[in-house]
């Protein structure tokens, strides 16, 4: 399992250096769908189906959006890197990330022991050992998103609902019609 | 080496967002580098061998108690989704309406016609 | 640039989806339900719900949805469900019902319901269908947004 799991995020890694150095932008937006679709592998093979079901409808919705940004105004020819000195600037800040995370997995538990095995006393324990109990509920996810740790989806709806307004805000304005142009059928008035 | 890969994830998306001028790259980045730390969360909480955090009748409580994935990442996950969803949205709206104005979406042309 | 009249797809497609798309709401419905006792709850079901009308509107483009949804109704839509949560979340706070912020009343103070059944789990069935409200009405809002409405050019810069 453990090279099944190394495979699908190699497939991960590959399709993402393939989607930011294409230059065909259909490309890209097809292999960032490809990023996804192996990170809902990896999530199914880390026996999370809770969260693997929702990057799925997330990943068509995004793949609809970036399809509509790019192809619909027109190709844009593809433009290259930035200036000399910022690549200096963005490889010392890779070597820097690369150093510090590589402080920090020395420090965690192999991959394949969960980090609250190795202490005695926290929530997740209480939370898998009492969780049935407490609230009733068999999926002790959603017994932990909607009971024990509620405030985090109240705000997680306020986010969406920022999200939402802003998006509005920046689109939805009395764009001005070219005269030469027939009515279209529109869904604002 | 899984958390290798994760880390390769997350440098690729890095090296995307600091280093690209096309404006729709930097918005894929953004969703890689989203994307290898909601895998970066779930793969703290992974038991080799587990059962997912699912109670049905047939397992006693002990058993799965002692054999279950940690279902706090897998929360904080899901919430994380969501959220990047409608940051992605909300991105691509800045970047058709930057279209709109000023014709491309090379970021240094912008710089440059600004005003 | 020209307009954004979405004109639809192929006869196909069209009536598969016609075909497809009941079972998709319920197969979203059952989702949400039974969230408290198989993998799924609020969000995987709130965005299969929104998935099955972005297909409506891929398929049979601006006209498959009814007049009713446009942008008002979805957005107080949104609103609706994120005030139903917060209200759920409010009821916990009543002196009867146990007096702290999402408070699970019906486990701690009422008991109804018993467990691997499908009334259990006291508020959790109940904000699910909440959310599940809130995350289908925003992401067919962002769908509608982004795709739909028009983008004119308003300045007469160099064309595209």
């Amino acid at each position: 399992m453990f090279e099944l799991l190394g495979v699908v995020l190699l497939f991960t890694t590959i399709a993402a250096i393939v989607a930011i150095e294409t230059r065909d932008l259909l490309g890209v937006v097809v292999s960032v769908s490809a990023v996804g679709f192996g990170l809902i592998i990896a999530f199914f093979f880390m026996l999370a189906p809770d969260v693997a079901i929702v990057p799925i409808v997330v990943e068509v919705l995004t793949l609809v959006i970036l399809i509509r940004a790019t192809l619909r105004v027109g190709l844009q020819p593809f433009v290259g890197n930035r200036d000399f000195f910022g690549f200096i600037a963005t490889a010392a800040a890779l070597v820097v990330v690369f150093i510090l995370s590589m402080k920090v997995f020395e420090g965690l538990p192999k991959f394949g022991q969960p980090v609250f095995a190795t202490i005695p006393d926290t929530p997740s324990m209480h939370y898998v050992t009492n969780g049935m109990s407490e609230t009733g509920a068999a999926n002790i996810v959603s017994a932990v998103i909607l009971d024990y740790r509620a405030y985090d989806t109240l705000g997680e709806a306020t986010v969406l609902f920022t999200a939402v307004m802003g998006a509005i805000t920046i689109i939805r304005r009395k764009a001005r019609k070219a005269p030469s142009e027939p009515e279209v059928q529109e869904w604002e008035e | 080496m899984h958390y290798a890969l994760c880390l390769t994830l997350f440098m690729v998306g890095l090296y995307g967002v600091l280093m690209k001028r096309n404006l729709i790259k930097i918005i894929i980045s953004l969703v890689i580098l989203e994307s290898a730390v909601n895998l970066f969360l779930i793969m703290l909480g992974y038991r080799a061998k587990g059962i997912a955090p699912i109670m049905d009748g047939t397992i006693p409580p002990d058993t799965f108690v002692r054999n279950s994935v940690d279902p706090i990442p897998q929360a904080l996950v899901l919430t994380s989704i969501v959220i990047g969803v409608g940051v992605t949205a909300m991105t691509v709206a800045i970047a058709l309406r930057l279209y709109e104005r000023y014709g491309t979406y090379d970021i240094q042309e912008i710089r440059r016609l600004r005003g | 640039m020209g307009g954004m009249k979405h004109r639809g797809m192929t006869p196909i497609v069209q009536t598969t989806a016609g075909w497809v798309k009941g079972f998709t709401l319920v197969f979203g419905a059952y989702i949400v339900a039974y969230g408290h006792l198989t993998p799924g709850g609020g969000f995987a079901g709130g965005v299969i719900l929104a998935l099955a009308f972005v297909m409506l509107v891929l398929a049979n483009g601006s006209k498959g949805i009814p007049r009713v949804l446009n942008i008002d109704f979805v957005a107080k839509l949104d609103s609706v469900g994120g005030l139903l949560f917060l209200g759920i979340a409010l009821l916990g706070m009543l002196p009867g019902l146990g007096g702290a912020f999402f408070n699970n009343f019906p486990v701690k103070v009422l008991h109804i319901g018993t467990p691997f059944r499908l009334v259990s789990a006291g508020i959790i069935p109940l904000c699910n269908i909440a959310i599940a409200i809130k995350v289908a009405s925003s992401l067919f809002l962002l769908f509608i947004l982004l795709i739909l409405l028009r983008i004119v050019r308003t300045d007469g810069e160099s064309g595209e």
